[in-house]
């Protein structure tokens, strides 16, 4: 277990919390978050590759969702640096959206005033070309054919699956290269989860979105991700594949308080 | 902080006018009784009465509509937008102005003597200003502490009207402000005027309908619900929140403009606080997010203004505050039954 542990910081220390960032698409170095004298974020080194879908898990306040809002500049970053095509990526959110990143906002926010059609539409801001718009819709409706059955109903009169096929549909709007997800599980019912991790796989198959995923549940996206990322107390304290995680019993740790820290002393 | 109120169900659009009736629909019994209440008081008071209450209508109701761009579609709660109004009004007033003030033994301010639609255009330009440069310091907040910010900026404002004697001539007013002239001929009449009012309103209106059914009012509309989140795709919402409040302010200075040449003279007691409180009460009550509410708040408030001069049972020197506290029960009565107001599609 032991020599397990210090193969992972090892890698760790050579990869993600290491000096080559560079190698990934979309990826951080050594970036700390603090909200005041709160460190939601420190020295995490992460990326995601080129058609790679990747989750960020850990428990609660780990930081999983800080990694995310890093990137789209959500959070402010008190050390490191973003990367995006080996490019330091701007901190100004519009910005990033131009750059093929979109984020699918825990709880959806979805604006349940407007219809299906128009939340879709919300999507894509930039985007002045109606034809395109059309034929991206048409992509979104062709992927979640209810969307396109209720495209002229209000939002908030949609199911929490619906919402959240509704959510994935307006992130796609934007045509991004990269689609962040933070927790598109949250509050829904069981079978309604594997719809869901189903339909994030078919994005990244047909699509070739690369995808990072803020989740929970650990069960069902390890079945849909090439790698993942372990936090805890905003430390990333584990890579690997999902076979890795699976065979260590590095979750049970991280959840019950146990992870050894990048240090080498037991918290 | 608001919640959008149903939508009719499809059973209910099917319904005819009869049976929509029946059904209770207060959207409809409100237009209805507003327009039986505007015949009986034609009928009642005769054209001359018709006309006055017309115009005092038109001006309310292009505040208003301004107004709810505001409030209803971006959901910015703003308390000050009487100050827009004021700049409108004081800027038409001074520039047109007849009168030689050095002939008066009060304050003295130039006499410019510029035509109407020479002034307006000065004046809804530079509310535009004005609202550019306090709107970039508002964009900074949000909620309680706006309507905070803005209820500061509507006692600026009247303050600088009161004390800026040089330019403003103070608490003693600017006197014989100038009609329009269209081709040679000045709007004298009651009548003429109204049309123009009317003829502004619909502009107005048209302009505010074209933005609130764009994609930049479908923006409005998600600012208003979840600001973050339409920050994260992309959405400079400062942008859009600044556009829509230097619109408004636009608008309002336009109603301003058209307020001091209608009455031909002003003073700073016409832009007070309370009127501005006044116009985000008759804003609700008419509903937020709906330019028809609008109209038809305005239209309810001119009628509860004017009626209750009539009622006999109010002395004449309550009639005021009765007013004010009939709005207020009424604005009561509203929050607790039909919290959306009469058209409105949100809960404040």
């Amino acid at each position: 277990m032991a020599e397990e542990r210090e193969l992972q910081q090892s890698e760790q220390q050579a990869g993600p919390n290491g000096s080559d960032a560079g190698r990934f698409m979309l990826g951080m170095e050594n970036v700390s978050v603090r909200y005041g004298a709160v460190a939601a974020l420190e020295h995490a080194s992460l990326g995601i590759r080129e058609g790679e879908v990747v989750a960020v898990m850990g428990p609660n306040g780990a930081g999983k969702s800080t990694v995310l809002k890093a990137i789209m500049g959500l959070a402010p970053v008190a050390e490191g640096q973003v990367y995006w095509r080996d490019a330091p990526l701007t901190t100004a959110t519009h910005e990033i959206v131009k750059h093929g990143i979109a984020f699918v906002p825990q709880g959806r926010r979805l604006f349940t005033h407007l219809t299906i059609e128009e939340n879709l539409e919300m999507g894509c801001p930039y985007l002045r070309d109606k034809t395109e718009r059309r034929r991206r819709m048409d992509t979104v409706m062709e992927l979640f054919p209810i969307l396109h059955d209720k495209r002229k109903d209000l939002a908030s009169q949609m199911s929490g699956g619906q919402q959240q096929m509704l959510a994935l549909g307006r992130g796609l709007m934007a045509n991004p290269e990269v689609l962040l997800l933070d927790e598109p599980t949250l509050g829904l019912a069981p079978n309604i989860v594997a719809s869901v991790f189903f339909n994030v796989s078919r994005i990244s198959e047909e699509l070739g979105t690369m995808i990072m995923v803020v989740e929970h549940n650990i069960k069902g996206v390890l079945d849909i991700v090439d790698r993942c990322y372990i936090l805890d107390t905003g430390r990333v304290v584990f890579e690997g594949t999902p076979d890795d995680v699976r065979s260590t019993h590095i979750l049970t740790e991280v959840f019950l308080g146990k992870v050894q820290p990048m240090d080498g002393e037991e918290e | 902080m608001t919640t959008r109120t149903g939508e009719s169900t499809e059973a209910g659009q099917r319904l005819g006018l009869v049976g929509r009736l029946k059904n209770g629909n207060i959207e409809l019994w409100a237009n209805l009784i507003v327009l039986a209440l505007v015949i009986g008081f034609v009928f009642w008071r005769g054209s001359g009465f018709a006309i006055t209450i017309g115009t005092v209508f038109a001006i309310w109701a292009i505040l208003t509509v301004s107004l709810n761009l505001v409030v209803g579609y971006t959901g910015l709660l703003s308390v000050g937008h009487i100050g827009f109004f004021g700049i409108g009004a004081y800027s038409v007033a001074i520039l047109t102005s007849t009168t030689d003030y050095s002939l008066l033994r009060t304050q003295s301010i130039p006499t410019h003597e510029w035509p109407f639609f020479a002034a307006l255009p000065v004046g809804i330009v530079l509310a535009g200003a004005v609202a550019l440069v306090v709107g970039v310091v508002f964009n900074r907040f949000r909620d309680d502490v706006f309507v905070l910010v803005s209820f500061g900026f509507a006692i600026i404002s009247f303050n600088l009207f009161l004390n800026a004697g040089a330019i403003t001539r103070g608490a003693f007013g600017i006197h014989e402000v100038a009609r329009p002239n269209i081709v040679g001929r000045t709007l004298d009449g009651e009548l003429e005027y109204l049309i123009m009012a009317l003829a502004c309103l619909a502009i107005v209106s048209l302009v505010a309908w074209a933005i609130v059914t764009s994609s930049f009012g479908r923006v409005l509309t998600a600012i208003r619900e979840d600001e973050q989140a339409a920050a994260v795709f992309g959405y400079r919402v400062t942008h859009y929140k600044l556009a829509i409040w230097v619109i408004s302010a636009m608008m309002a200075a336009m109603a301003g403009g058209l307020f001091s040449s209608w009455t031909s003279f002003i003073d700073p007691n016409s832009f007070i606080l309370l009127e501005s409180i006044l116009l985000v009460s008759i804003v609700i009550l008419g509903g937020l997010a709906t330019i028809w509410g609008s109209l038809l708040g305005a239209m309810t408030f001119v009628l509860l203004e004017e009626g209750m001069r009539f009622l006999p049972f109010i002395p004449d020197v309550y009639v005021g505050q009765a007013r004010q506290v009939a709005l207020g029960v009424l604005l009561v009565v509203l929050m607790l039954f039909r919290p959306q107001g009469l058209m409105g599609r949100y809960k404040l």
